[in-house]
């Protein structure tokens, strides 16, 4: 991935105009699917999508792809799963490959503790219309034959819970296909038009100052990873995010297939193999906020520790990239939709370290918001004001971090 | 990696330290006493920049300390 790459794609790019319906701040994967259902769904065209690097540089472009509805509350598991169902028929409805594969995911447990809240948590997704269910040692052996179920005599398998609709797909395909079917119908996307304030009437956000001038707009969204505490202080508004990095890394091409994505909410470590065949694998975010994109020896370290116990087979292998993402975490490790109290500006935010696998379902919530002036349902629960009101969407054991 | 300077125990690696949080800071422009608090709960500035934080020495002195850090380097600042 190159910052020339876009040059490479059948897209049509304008030259910014003055003054929009709706203006987009973000041009990654929630930004861009906002914009796209906009568009199919709502006939709303006059609208941009603001970038101010390439479109998915962000964490759209640094995540490991997977796509699952295993969550622990049911406002969650409802919201995730639906996204997951508009997921395996992206392709089909933009017309684009995004190299969708259905894998199912494994999440081991170590200890009768944890078996006893993946069986709780598996009961609930079924309840929710997500299927999960428990399985044995013997099952995760035959799904995935290179787990070590004695966890390299220290994490011992004793089970699972087994989400079997669980994939991944390419990021920036992703981008692209979104990115694609907005501007064919008229969405402007704008890169590397960094945005400086927020123009502002009094109360009311009225539109975006950027490098190229303002930008009037009826409605802006701020759809920033991040960076959404910089956005939001742009119109005072105060947001409950601390910025922390994640990293990431893949090792060298595994020759033999790796069917399933593993995930250990125990050693915080998640793992599945890229379509080119490397192992991909990431683990907890940094306990400190910061803004900074350094890799470090640590991290390697401490997920070769934990993956090698479990996948003796990695061993042999080497690490050829590690990269981090800046994330947004919210203090219930839950998403932030809809109304900000400032009048003019919408935000999607929060998306911390479990955003990708929320685009669609994002995107098409955050359009029929901004189309009809009301959060849909599905995305009501998950309003700013929950924090005022106490009514915090604790989900941090579902995030597979901490 | 971080490193950080306790005052008891000398120069030590961050993962000896749990992060304690930013200072809390509620902007004077909130006047109303229940949207201080609710500002001061689950609210931070986030800072981009130098930040004043608290770090507790979990795997040494068991004693708390406040440190300025840059969050775009992630490096302490004197």
């Amino acid at each position: 991935m190159n910052e020339f790459v876009e040059t490479l794609l059948d897209l049509e790019w304008h030259e910014p105009q003055r003054s929009y319906d709706v203006v987009i701040i973000g041009g990654g994967g929630h930004g861009l699917a906002t914009a796209y259902y906009l568009a199919t769904r709502h006939g709303m065209s006059s609208v941009a999508v603001i970038e101010a690097d390439y479109i998915g540089s962000g964490n759209t472009g640094r995540n490991t792809t997977i796509i699952r509805a295993n969550y622990g509350i049911p406002e969650s598991v409802r919201f995730y799963q639906h996204s997951l169902e508009l997921y395996s028929t992206l392709e089909e409805e933009t017309g684009f490959p995004i190299m969708h594969s259905t894998k199912g995911l494994i999440w081991l447990a170590h200890t009768e503790a944890a078996l006893r809240a993946e069986r709780a948590r598996a009961l609930m997704n079924q309840a929710c219309g997500a299927g999960t269910v428990m399985i044995g040692p013997d099952e995760v052996a035959e799904l995935c034959p290179q787990l070590d179920l004695t966890g390299g005599g220290r994490y011992p398998v004793l089970g699972a819970s087994y989400h079997p609709g669980a994939a991944t797909a390419r990021h920036d395909r992703v981008v692209w296909a979104y990115a694609q079917g907005a501007m064919r119908r008229g969405v402007d996307v704008l890169p590397h038009l960094p945005v400086t304030a927020l123009l502002r009437d009094g109360g009311r956000v009225t539109g975006v100052q950027t490098a190229d001038g303002p930008i009037s707009a009826g409605v802006v969204l701020s759809a920033v990873g991040g960076n959404v505490t910089t956005v939001g202080a742009m119109a005072d508004l105060r947001l409950p995010i601390r910025t922390h990095p994640l990293q990431a890394l893949v090792t060298n091409q595994y020759s033999q297939g790796f069917g399933p994505i593993v995930s250990d909410s125990e050693l915080l470590c998640y793992v599945s193999q890229t379509a080119r065949g490397q192992m991909l694998m990431g683990a907890e975010f940094d306990s400190q906020p910061s803004y900074s994109r350094a890799s470090s020896f640590e991290f390697l370290q401490s997920v070769a520790a934990k993956m090698t116990h479990l996948l003796p087979f990695l061993r042999d292998l080497r690490v050829l990239r590690t990269w981090a993402g800046i994330c947004d975490i919210s203090p219930d490790y839950s998403p932030i939709m809809g109304f900000t109290g400032v009048d003019g500006l919408l935000i999607t935010t929060g998306w911390g370290t479990w955003g990708f696998k929320a685009i669609p379902a994002g995107g098409e919530a955050m359009a029929q918001m901004i189309a009809t002036g009301t959060p849909p349902p599905l995305i009501a629960p998950f309003a700013l004001d929950r924090f005022a009101r106490d009514h915090a969407m604790a989900d941090q054991g579902s995030a597979g971090t901490r | 990696m971080l490193w950080i300077t306790c005052p008891f125990c000398g120069e030590r690696p961050v993962n000896e330290f749990r992060f304690g949080g930013e200072l809390p800071h509620v902007p004077d422009s909130i006047t109303d006493p229940e949207a201080r608090n609710i500002d001061y709960v689950w609210m931070y500035d986030n800072v981009r920049g130098v930040t004043t934080e608290r770090w507790f020495h979990a795997a040494g002195c068991r004693r708390w300390l406040t440190l300025r850090r840059d969050t775009i380097t992630d490096t302490v600042v004197a």
